[in-house]
């Protein structure tokens, strides 16, 4: 017995279906129907954003901390346009979305009708796929197969564009189960000669490294197991990207660190001089190979990936195997017991020294003070004072996020979220609501700059009306303080419209808004001004005074290779020069 | 580790691997690419080819199966090895793109394009046109006292030949309809 309904209602039934249970949207003329039926049903908790923007990036917090794809709902025109840095961010991070707009009538679209924007074709090549539905009959397949694609393979956004006369329009709805399976069905299974290889050269290689990444996170929680029980079994060292942070812990033994621009000594000295570097799930971003010429010169490389445009996109490897993560490890792993569990046991002893060796430079050493807050101090003491507890932690773009992937410890997966690919300034806040409405019990703080963090403050309003006690950590330099770094090394010192002139008071701002806020600047107060902010029961603005002209230390120059990092101020004098500089 | 003697690129499923992917000679391919026949596809197609900056050398499309809705796109493209692997990889990605034949290296191919060309001339020059295009089994599909349209199937080059041969004789338009290809063989 079919159903019939108008489209608004199919959108509510499809998303019920797709066991849905939080919104992050904002109504306008175009989704009217679609909010008439939110109003007039309790299942799904619809949450008003102030900015499109924000609502994005709180369903990649909500997607990120629960592996569920996030849902939002806009308006067409400027609602649609808003939500295309999200998109964005979602689609270079690999996060899942559904995210419905409003469009005009079919009748008035091409018109230029009011509010009226080529949704599909602005979002085309920000989406993983998006769709136009001119047809009510068409709606709710078009739905659940939108969920399929964002989150399968490789996951990522995807966009519904549903024009008004389609929302007031009855037709019959189908469930899940009535539509014919969709055609995408990406590999899953990796080649088992190819992972047959792969566990010869694990058993041979006398300077083997694990290099992970966020598709271990996207594959879920059973493929951080796998990775665990890999690394831990073979005692080959793993190092993670800002992406992966969580998927081995922190504290487990076989950890040296992440790895990249603004990675570990000890880690990217480890990618350089591996003889077998095994990629699981990362894709060698830019930031993390640095010069590709000297990218690890003398490693065989495998790469485990479910996306085949990620295999020999950046670095030719030797051994791709295009599947899933968790499957992948899987065999490898019943491949490798099944062959004795080998692995070099003398060469990796002397892995382990030289390794040893490299970490006792102690990379992350910085001049601490007694009167002033050191950036890195904060997080320290920020690392001591909520460690152990259910913590989820974002952050926005910059210095600050750079130092909380050094300074922060995550033993678990999805326990950790902020914008890699994008870079998106402004997405810790929203992103941080959206993981609250996640786990309203659990304490989720945002590691913030002032300057990112004035991008979407107007969220703030969001979290107090729905009463979620976000913790803003906010290290305020007064600077754009990544931009201000760079200017140093490779502009001449002039600090070209780096600075955060007029800053708001931040106290103000919270009482503003209807929350709390604090602000510390004496390093002996700093523990009390914390553990006020985990106590208050709401939001919470802390707004800590931090030394001004701290650099983000150690950091490959750009154009650099791995073992020409640069460990402090002392060894940046012309450290990137000729074709380094013209890069980001 | 050395010792394993690895050689680059052989651990992969495809043969094309073999050849030195480092490579810095720009190879042309005709890609046969098979889509599902909904709106935007082609858009989505040529936009990733603007956006991440591959070359098209030409492109043809059209449905191929009503029922089935799916239309198939004939590209040629050019680049180095690496990047035409870029392509065929980030072609297949789409989601509405069910299939990607790299015509070029899988085996013998057949490809053929419809060239209309517009001589204008008079006297000796346009007899002489009018023999060369029989030479190339050209068809006169339209003619004025002072001009011939003539129609040519052929491959690409032989299309490009029958240009320059015209082109002193008068040639005055010319409409190409880019390369169809299909595998040879059953």
């Amino acid at each position: 017995m079919s159903r019939i309904m108008t489209g608004a209602r199919m959108v509510i039934e499809a998303l019920r279906d797709q066991g849905v249970d939080t919104v992050f949207g904002y109504p306008g003329g175009a989704v009217l129907p679609i909010y008439d039926e939110l109003f007039q049903q309790n299942d799904i908790t619809h949450v008003l954003v102030r900015h499109e923007q924000g609502a994005v990036h709180m369903a990649e917090g909500y997607a990120r901390s629960t592996g569920k794809p996030g849902v939002v709902l806009v308006t067409s025109g400027p609602g649609a346009t808003n939500a295309v840095t999200g998109l964005t961010d979602a689609l270079m991070d690999s996060i899942p979305l559904v995210v419905l707009s409003g469009q005009v009538p079919t009748f008035l679209i091409g018109t230029d009708g009011f509010q009226e924007a080529d949704t599909v074709g602005i979002t085309r090549p920000c989406t993983k796929h998006n769709w136009l539905v001119k047809d009510t009959a068409k709606l709710s397949e078009t739905i659940h197969k939108a969920f399929h694609v964002a989150t399968s393979g490789r996951p990522g956004p995807v966009l519904i564009d549903i024009p008004k006369d389609v929302q007031f329009a009855e037709d019959a709805y189908q469930g899940p189960k009535q539509i014919d399976p969709p055609r995408y069905q990406p590999v899953r299974k990796g080649d088992v000669t190819a992972i047959t290889r792969l566990v010869e050269l694990i058993e041979q290689a006398e300077r083997p490294i694990l290099y992970t990444g966020g598709g271990v996170i996207n594959s879920g929680p059973g493929a951080s197991q796998l990775l665990r029980e890999l690394a831990d079994a073979t005692g080959i060292p793993v190092t993670s990207t800002l992406m992966g942070l969580g998927a081995y812990p922190a504290s487990g033994r076989n950890w040296i660190g992440m790895l990249g621009m603004h990675g570990l000594y000890e880690a990217n000295l480890a990618m350089h001089g591996c003889d077998l570097m095994v990629n699981i799930g990362a894709r060698f971003d830019d930031r993390i190979t640095g010069r590709i010429a000297e990218f690890s010169p003398g490693s065989v490389k495998a790469h485990i990936d479910i996306d085949p445009s990620s295999i020999n996109k950046v670095i030719h490897v030797d051994i791709p195997i295009i599947g899933d993560v968790g499957h992948v490890l899987e065999d490898l792993l019943k491949i490798w017991k099944s062959r004795g569990r080998k692995v070099n046991t003398a060469a990796l002893g002397k892995w382990w020294e030289q390794i040893e060796g490299w970490k006792s430079k102690n990379c992350l050493f910085y001049r601490g003070s007694d009167t002033i807050i050191k950036p890195q101090f904060a997080l320290e003491r920020l690392e001591a004072l909520t460690k152990g507890r259910d913590r989820y932690v974002t952050t926005e773009v910059g210095q600050h996020q750079m130092w909380a992937a050094q300074f922060l410890h995550f033993d678990e997966p999805n326990r950790w979220m902020t914008s890699g690919g994008l870079g998106t300034m402004g997405y810790g806040l929203p992103a941080s609501i959206g993981v609250q409405m996640a786990h309203p019990e659990s304490l989720v703080i945002n590691v913030a700059g002032d300057a990112s963090w004035l991008m979407n403050m107007q969220e703030m309003g969001t979290a107090v009306q729905f009463r979620l006690p976000v913790k803003q950590f906010i290290l305020n330099n007064e600077r754009l303080g990544m931009v201000r770094q760079w200017q140093q090394l490779l502009h001449g010192e002039r600090y070209s419209q780096s600075w955060s002139d007029s800053l708001p008071d931040f106290i103000k701002l919270a009482e503003a808004f209807g929350c709390k806020g604090a602000q510390v600047q004496d390093p002996k107060d700093l523990d009390d001004a914390i553990q006020q902010m985990i106590d208050y029961d709401g939001p919470f603005i802390l707004d800590v005074l931090v030394e001004k002209h701290e650099n983000c230390f150690p950091m490959i120059p750009s154009g650099k290779p791995h073992n020409e990092m640069l460990l402090g101020d002392a060894e940046t004098q012309g450290a990137i020069q000729g074709a380094g500089a013209a890069l980001v | 580790m050395n010792a394993l003697n690895i050689q680059k690129g052989a651990s992969s499923h495809s043969a094309y691997d073999l050849r030195d992917p480092n490579a810095q000679v720009e190879e042309s391919h005709t890609l046969a690419v098979l889509v599902e026949n909904e709106p935007g596809v082609l858009a989505r197609v040529i936009g990733l080819f603007s956006g991440r900056g591959y070359n098209i050398d030409s492109l043809t499309v059209a449905e191929v199966d009503h029922t089935g809705h799916q239309s198939r796109i004939t590209m040629v493209t050019s680049g180095t090895p690496a990047v035409i692997e870029q392509i065929k990889a980030q072609l297949g990605r789409i989601v509405p793109v069910h299939d990607v034949h790299d015509l070029t290296v899988e085996g013998p191919s057949v490809e053929r394009e419809l060239g209309l060309f517009k001589v204008r001339g008079q006297g000796d020059k346009r007899v002489e046109a009018l023999r060369i295009a029989e030479i190339f089994r050209a068809n006169v599909v339209d003619s004025t006292l002072e001009s011939f349209v003539f129609e040519l199937v052929g491959t690409p080059s032989k299309l490009d030949a029958f240009a320059e041969l015209m082109r002193p004789l008068g040639l005055a338009d010319l409409a190409r309809t880019g390369v169809a290809a299909l595998a040879r063989g059953a």
